[in-house]
């Protein structure tokens, strides 16, 4: 025998899916989102979304490079978090915001808790809510192309406005880039479920809790329920964001639990607070708690029942 | 309604092709036979015999060394060369009885005395299983004397059969079931002669309809006997998960299948039973495939114990490309092996030729926690948190979490997409513990 045989303990196949697949799954479920933003907005939103990932996927190589440490860059989990940020930017953002964010998210967000898998906030969401508080006026200024009026569906909402929820599910609405068009996100998200990259269970449970909410202390009427549902990137949020790996319950029972969680927060948020948004902060505010979640949800062991 | 089955496991490549059609040929050793004298979970067997003696197929060359313990037979005629400790496929050294043979095949008084299973006592079945060295040849390696001896006999109500051979690759069990189902019938009868409360089993996965559909004709008359069809899915043959897909009852890493009721043999140890008990002939041969993709032409064997795998592979025609790994038995639970020169013992069941080795071609990266090792861990447990534990060899942790329940089956690691070897840190992991216990 020309050369040694391996002794590694066993298992000795492993399964074809690997980080590098899933990362790249789940940006390819955001090009419909992505695509129909640059259809609605124009270049300009096409040129934010190449920004952030750019800003993204440099900040950790950089980064990465002057620590020494090996880099990740090639996993893909930069250019989703990039992708995210994007997507989550209000289409007449100045182009130096979405860098800026950028480099918040992974150097601040990502890397200094140790890089992936090791963020305990989602980094994306974590730098939104750094421009929303740091760059208000800029960050909530949904006016776009020819200046067409601002105010976003929830805004309307809110104001006492009617709402055509026919153009909210196509996408013809004021908002931020990725969550405009509820069509194009679902059928990201039916790409992820199928693929086997997300579960249900984060998404349903918060949808389903949101509605609920929403029904009982809104108005009780449906048609307001729906218009919650379609509006402020709570789609965007329930498929892409609150099923972020790192940063959500690890045990089947803990997903429901933290799906319920940010139901009840959007709703919170969004009915009784001072922004018409809420999916963002629910779910920052839910990732903190991940691990107290995490800790009350372990599964009883098999053959270990009722001991 | 679907088919009997477990919570989690996993789907891995399933590579029965390479053999499943070859019929099981015989295979006659030549040279040097090494029988190691622990075969089987327990003692070791004290040696009979001493260097220049001359023995017989079928004799008796090693006793038991306590209660939990087998008989090692010599499965030639020759003379004993010396006893010294030799590598068996885990890679330790073992003291063994190493027989030149003869070739002339010279078996013992009685052996091969048929005898009807109906006129025998439970306690003379017990004994000529004993006497025939029987121990489960699923790869555990448990004397089966023991295990038809629970403590109350009356609470046994399934004998289930394991012919779910969910681990890739392997054909054997499905090639008994094929050519020998009347064996393993009769061998089943005989276990349920033993326990008057019990029925019969016969778990197949849904991968070998052949089986299924031979199985459940030459059970159509057998009251007592039935076929249960398995979903396909790793592990399905694995005890706890076996025992749940066919009875519904659990039983975790501190109970024995007794406990739930049941009990559970491999085909091929069914098979032994009756060759032992009706047949005169105790356990000195083990079905075998030798596969994998290296190999030039996988087969499946019935091999004398103390052959070595040299032989093995010389009679498959040695490799067509040259292996990344070798393994004594599957690719998820199987024991890489350092070299060829070992000896098909009891608990042998495959020798797997690999020639990509997935395990050590890619780096493991950090976990992005996406959850999948917890969807197929059969156990229940969370691997992603107890591999946590291990890393920081945080024993109390590790134990806390339930990292005693795991069955190293293998799941965790196969399907983690940051390649992380989870199996692997947690059977170190599990080693460390028991020593610990062992040692307060």
């Amino acid at each position: 025998m020309s050369k040694l045989l391996n002794v590694s303990s066993s298992p000795h196949v492993r399964d074809q899916v690997t980080t590098q697949n899933i990362m790249l799954d789940v940006a390819i479920a955001m090009i419909p989102a992505s695509a129909y933003g640059v259809y609605q907005f124009g270049v300009k939103a096409a040129l934010i979304l190449l920004i952030s990932v750019l800003s993204c996927v440099l900040s950790e190589y950089v980064f990465e490079f002057l620590m020494g440490k090996p880099i990740t860059v090639s996993d893909g989990s930069a250019l989703v978090t990039g992708m995210i940020l994007g997507l989550n930017m209000p289409p007449a953002i100045p182009l130096w915001i979405p860098f800026l964010g950028g480099v918040f998210a992974i150097i601040v967000v990502k890397q200094l808790y140790g890089g992936v898998g090791q963020n305990f906030m989602n980094p994306a969401l974590a730098a939104r809510c750094f421009l929303l508080i740091s760059f208000a006026g800029k960050m909530t200024d949904f006016t776009y192309s020819d200046a067409v009026s601002g105010a976003t569906p929830l805004a309307a909402l809110k104001a006492g406005e009617a709402v055509d929820i026919t153009s909210m599910f196509i996408g013809k609405i004021s908002g931020t880039i990725g969550e405009v068009s509820v069509i194009a996100l679902l059928l990201g998200a039916a790409y992820l479920l199928f693929r086997k990259v997300i579960s249900i269970k984060i998404p349903a449970a918060y949808l389903i809790t949101f509605a609920a909410f929403v029904f009982i202390f809104g108005q009780h009427d449906l048609m307001f329920v729906l218009t919650h549902l379609c509006g402020g990137g709570l789609i965007f949020g329930a498929f892409f964001m609150a099923t972020d790996y790192v940063t959500s319950p690890i045990t089947p029972k803990g997903q429901i639990l933290f799906g319920v969680l940010l139901g009840v927060l959007t709703g919170l948020f969004r009915l009784f607070g001072g922004s018409a948004e809420g999916v963002s902060y629910a779910i920052i505010i839910g990732n903190i708690l991940v691990p107290l979640i995490e800790k009350i949800s372990i599964p009883v062991a098999f053959g270990k029942e009722g001991k | 309604m679907g088919l009997a089955t477990f919570k989690g496991g996993i789907h891995p490549y399933e590579g029965k092709e390479l053999s499943e059609n070859k019929p099981v040929q015989v295979l006659q050793p030549k040279g040097e036979m090494v029988f190691p004298l622990s075969q089987h979970i327990g003692a070791p067997a004290k040696p009979l015999v001493a260097a220049g003696d001359q023995v017989l197929v079928g004799q008796k060359i090693g006793e038991p060394g306590g209660f939990i313990s087998a008989c090692v037979i010599s499965s030639v005629s020759g003379t004993v060369k010396t006893i010294e400790p030799r590598m068996v496929a885990n890679g330790s050294m073992v003291p063994s009885i190493i027989i030149e043979n003869d070739g002339k095949y010279q078996t013992v008084d009685g052996f091969g005395k048929e005898r009807d299973p109906k006129t025998l006592s439970k306690e003379e079945i017990r004994n000529l299983v004993k006497e025939a060295g029987v121990v489960g040849l699923g790869g555990a390696g448990f004397p089966t004397h023991v295990k038809l001896t629970p403590k109350d006999e009356s609470k046994i109500d399934t004998i289930i059969v394991n012919g779910a051979e969910c681990e890739p690759y392997l054909t054997s069990d499905y090639r008994m079931m094929l050519e020998e189902p009347e064996s393993i019938i009769k061998g089943l009868n005989i276990i349920l002669q033993l326990f008057d409360n019990a029925k019969g089993v016969i778990g197949i996965e849904s991968n070998k309809p052949e089986a299924i559909k031979l199985m459940t004709e030459f059970v159509k008359d057998e009251p007592r006997i039935t076929v249960c069809p398995l979903q396909t899915k790793y592990p399905q043959g694995g005890e706890r998960t076996l025992i749940y897909a066919v009875t519904g009852r659990k039983i975790n890493s501190t109970m024995l299948p007794a406990d739930a009721g049941c009990m559970v043999d491999n085909v091929d140890t069914v098979i032994s039973i009756y060759n032992a008990v009706a047949k005169g002939i105790p356990l000195i041969r083990r079905i075998i495939t030798v596969t994998g993709d290296a190999i030039a032409n996988p087969q499946n064997y019935n091999v004398r114990t103390g052959t070595s795998y040299t032989e093995l592979l010389e009679a498959s025609g040695g490799f067509k490309t040259e292996p990344e790994k070798v393994i004594s038995g599957g690719p998820m639970m199987g024991q890489a092996l350092f070299n060829f020169n070992i000896p098909v013992t009891k608990t042998s069941s495959a020798l797997t030729c690999l020639t990509i080795d997935e395990v050590a071609c890619n780096a493991p990266s950090a976990c992005i926690r996406c959850g999948r090792c917890v969807k197929v861990c059969p156990g229940n447990i969370v691997p992603q948190m107890i591999m946590d534990a291990a890393e920081r060899s945080d024993m109390e942790r590790f134990v806390k979490l339930n990292g005693m329940e795991c069955c190293e089956c293998g799941c965790c690691a196969y399907i983690c997409p940051a390649r992380r070897p989870l199996t692997q840190a947690f059977k170190e992991m599990r080693r460390e513990v028991a020593a610990s216990r062992k040692k307060a």
